[in-house]
């Protein structure tokens, strides 16, 4: 097969790859992406996408089911619906295959050349990719790492029978009937929610003293509220221990160190994620490493010349959209423009129920820094949308610098709030203070007037509350 | 409504004035009952006056820099409750005999030191209307532009100004804000590209035109009126002197190594106190207080050694009293205790005041001589510069000794330079055969 030489090979067509791979064919570089799997990686095959979706039905299933038991206040009366999760996966797919296809024809749109393959180093200039066709050579005068990262499998519950992965978990076809989830994070308590609605009794074993530990107590305890409300039975400061040998059941040491038994179908552990950074040929390049992953500079360079990386390879937050914003700024930087990662803050989505954002500093984070800090909090219980939502658990919170009032984070938790990211970002990005928000005039009947409320709080100005 | 009058609170005995160091609140603010509204300094400490009612602020009296009289009128607050009432200073109720009532509130300050209280006058609903003095309120100080940015912290602009920036190779930390929050505008960067950019000819290296105002207050503010005072009064006499203190730093180290577990590490200060002691018993005159003003010395028969002390707002001396009454564990603890308070801000006023006698020590620092200011009214300070093993000639060859100068400067006017030189070389004979510090001749 006769090798490619080309400017830019990218390896890997996840958000930061194919993101990387579309700007530069956009700006005239001679790009190659190589990917094993279908373009989309992580997030659209089997992440953020799928999971979306499998969320969303089963909310509706809820919704209904919530409605056939006939007590609602909206006064619908319905039957009990019936769930088909072999069709929900088949629609599922059915996104996830428009998407992939979407992917591939911007790739080609923008002239980049897809190679079908697992790449491996061979120096650092030089990547093989074995294809269907055989062994193919790509020279490259950059290459982009985008290897993405995978979930971290336990010692003592390896993946295989029903030890499965969020991946397996998006592809089930039917509602187990018993599901323990082992990390009480936002991949588990997202999923480990879905399945709840779907019917599943679900156990959430987590080792932290409660569940989405890298936030504070007030804002998770919305999400602890409806996790009870659906049932869910939720075990923190508790570890997995392993299969017992009869099969099908967990064994798990409690809080209080007492063991207990869990009878399980399925067992999901979602205790994080690792940079996939094996397989591919690390060996043969000289990169300094940062932990598990591959550092890099401002500019998304590695420690050798003419090696980037991107995405959840480079480190934590392990985000589609940082790795999207690398790729960009990435392929800019190759084709010679001035660039470096300036951006101010990174926003955090879990789309649990109700949802929670966070942008920038929480107020624990702000007040470590030296300065004063004013922080502004608005319940959704005073805001009208809201309540004609059946949506009052929850509330926006900003947090502000005291001399100047220039904002530095926002918290959200509520029904819907994933949208308002959008709103609190922007804030951010602009270094906006809290009269521009308190000043903005924010439309009536909608959530987002909480977000102006908790500025016009935090100034001593609150209107509605 | 009514209104409250806060007067400068009397903040320690025989105190007349006090410096205003910090507004916390501005004229509108809500202030609640106990929160802190602003701080003063007094000779020796930083006390923090809190809000004895829940209210809004109507006037600030002084501004920060300002030395105010103990009693004048400092805050005014509008305070829910009593209608029709206007203001007052405190002199014009005393004069008109109104029948205002005073109350005295326990104030609880958060700081190092407690205000012994704030004197809070309300106007009674008795008393008669009275012509409302408009108070001059002024400006709110907040969010003037252009601001100028602590070190380390990043500058405030948009994404698009951010990438502008970025493309004309401008570092945006070189750029002053004008946009509130000291945001970065376009216009900010036009500026900066027709003026800030002319003068700049090689890339890294420009002109510097900036000119910092910065208001001499708090601790700075006392120590240039202490060095003032002691440098215009006082006609120094420097004498320095090296110290072989090989034999010394034998025994601390041999005392270190053995010494019980609970017994602070030994220093060479420790040392030095005690053998002033010793060379004070002798010469009690350098251990003395001068009033010049009165033409009289006070010569005390307590040794009371200040040590000179740097902290994270300026210089401080607090004061290891009693030495002569102190073994050298008791002095080097003691010693370890009020540096910890004095760099911690917790040393109280007493810790604080009171010494007769001074070290100062750069001796970490490196140095070979300096030239210390007496810490007025006393009459000498002695200096510790840093130890170094120097080659010293014995009469046959030269051999490694561990040697320090001490830089020591005396009040000429009381102590005569011979005076002086017997001091110094005193204090160099206990230290070069340590054994005399502790026995008795």
């Amino acid at each position: 097969m006769k090798d490619i030489s080309c400017k830019l090979l990218v390896i890997g067509a996840g958000p930061g790859g194919y993101v990387c791979a579309i700007r530069a064919g956009q700006l005239g570089i001679d790009t190659v992406i190589v990917e094993a799997g279908k373009p989309g990686g992580t997030c659209l095959n089997v992440g953020c996408i799928p999971s979306k979706a499998l969320i969303h039905a089963a909310e509706e299933y809820d919704r209904i089911v919530h409605l056939a038991n006939g007590r609602n206040p909206l006064g619908i009366r319905t039957t009990k619906p019936e769930l088909d999760l072999s069709q929900t996966i088949a629609w599922k797919d059915v996104i996830v295959g428009r998407l992939n296809s979407g992917v591939s024809g911007l790739l080609k749109k923008a002239k980049v050349k897809i190679v079908q393959g697992h790449a491996r180093f061979r120096d650092g200039k030089t990547v093989e990719v074995e294809t269907e066709t055989g062994r193919q050579i790509i020279r490259a005068e950059n290459v982009v790492i985008a290897t993405g990262s995978a979930p971290v499998e336990l010692p003592n519950l390896p993946f295989g029978g029903p030890v499965i992965s969020s991946t397996e978990a998006l592809a089930l076809t039917s509602v187990p009937e018993r599901l323990v989830v082992v990390g009480g994070g936002y991949i588990g308590l997202e999923l480990g929610t879905a399945f709840a609605k779907m019917g599943a009794k679900v156990t959430v074993v987590e080792a932290q003293p409660r569940i989405l530990p890298q936030y504070d107590a007030e804002l998770t305890r919305p999400v602890a509220k409806r996790l009870q409300a659906l049932g869910i039975e939720v075990m923190t400061g508790a570890k997995a221990m392993g299969l017992a040998k009869a099969g099908g059941t967990l064994l798990v040491e409690a809080g209080d160190g007492s063991e207990k038994s869990l009878a399980a179908d399925k067992i999901l552990v979602t205790v994080g994620r690792r940079p996939v950074t094996q397989e591919w040929g690390l060996d043969e390049l000289v990169l300094d490493m940062d932990g598990p992953f591959i550092r890099i500079d401002e500019r998304c360079q590695t420690s050798m010349r003419g090696i980037y990386a991107i995405g959840d390879v480079t480190g934590e937050p392990m985000l589609a959209h940082r790795a999207m914003a690398q790729g960009e700024m990435t392929a800019e930087i190759i084709a010679g423009h001035k660039r470096a990662w300036d951006k101010r803050s990174i926003p955090a989505v879990c789309f649990t129920d109700p949802e929670v954002v966070t942008v920038g500093l929480s107020p624990e984070d702000a007040r470590r820094t030296e300065v004063d800090v004013k922080v502004g909090q608005f319940p959704f219980s005073a805001n009208g949308r809201a309540m004609t939502k059946l949506a009052e658990d929850g509330f926006i919170r900003a947090v502000a610098r005291a001399d100047n009032h220039l904002v530095l984070g926002i918290q959200a938790v509520g029904q819907g709030v994933s949208e308002l990211a959008a709103a609190f970002v922007l804030a951010l990005e602009m270094g906006a203070r809290l009269e521009d928000i308190a000043g903005t005039i924010h439309a009536h009947p909608t959530q987002g007037e909480a977000f102006q409320e908790a500025t016009l709080k935090a100034l001593g100005q609150e209107l509605h509350i | 409504m009514g209104e409250h009058l806060i007067k400068m609170p009397d903040v320690g005995e025989g105190i007349a004035e006090a410096e205003l160091v910090e507004w916390h609140v501005k004229v509108g603010d809500l202030v609640r009952e106990d929160a802190v509204l602003a701080a003063v300094m007094t000779d020796k400490a930083t006390v923090e006056i809190p809000s004895p009612v829940d209210g809004e602020i109507l006037w600030l009296g002084a501004e920060i820099g300002d030395v105010v009289a103990i009693g004048s009128p400092l805050i005014r607050l509008k305070v829910e409750g009593e209608a029709g009432a206007s203001s007052e200073s405190s002199s014009a109720e005393k004069a008109s005999g109104s029948p205002a009532r005073t109350e005295e509130i326990e104030a609880q300050a958060d700081g190092a030191v407690k205000v012994p209280e704030a004197i809070v006058e309300r106007q009674a609903k008795s008393a008669p209307p009275q012509p409302t003095e408009k108070p001059q309120a002024p400006p709110a100080k907040m969010h003037r532009a252009p601001v100028t940015r602590a070190e380390g912290e990043k500058p405030v602009a948009s994404p698009a100004v951010r990438l502008r920036a970025r493309e004309a190779g401008v570092d945006l930390r070189q750029v002053s804000g004008s946009g509130p929050a000291g945001r970065i505008t376009h216009e900010d960067l036009d500026a900066f590209f027709t003026h800030g950019r002319q003068s700049t000819k090689a890339p890294g290296l420009s002109q510097n035109t900036s000119v910092e105002h910065i208001k001499v207050i708090g601790l700075r503010r006392k120590i240039a009126e202490k060095m003032a005072i002691a440098k215009s009064r006082i006609p120094h006499i420097t004498y320095v002197e090296e110290v072989d203190v090989t034999a010394l730093e034998d025994l601390r180290a041999g005392l270190n190594a053995s010494k019980r577990a609970d017994r602070p590490k030994l220093t060479l200060l420790p040392f030095l106190m005690r053998a002033m002691v010793k060379a004070i018993a002798e010469q009690p005159h350098l251990n003395a207080i001068y009033d010049d003003d009165a033409g009289v010395v006070h010569q005390h028969g307590g040794v009371h050694i200040g040590i000179a002390t740097q902290t994270g707002s300026g210089l401080m001396v607090p004061v290891v009293k009693h030495a002569e009454a102190r073994d050298l564990w008791e002095c080097a603890a003691e010693l370890n205790r009020l540096a910890e308070a004095a760099k911690s801000g917790l040393a109280s006023r007493e810790e604080l005041s009171g010494s007769t006698i001074t070290i100062t020590s750069l001796g970490a620092m490196g140095g070979i001589v300096t030239t210390p200011v007496i810490n007025y009214p006393e009459v000498a300070i002695i200096g510790v510069n840093k130890m170094v093993v120097r080659p010293v000639w014995d009469g046959s060859t030269f051999i490694p000794r561990k040697m320090m100068n001490l830089s020591s400067s005396f009040d000429h006017r009381i102590i005569d330079g011979w005076d002086a030189a017997v001091f110094v070389q005193r204090i160099k004979a206990l230290l070069e055969t340590p054994a005399m510090i502790f026995v008795e001749a």
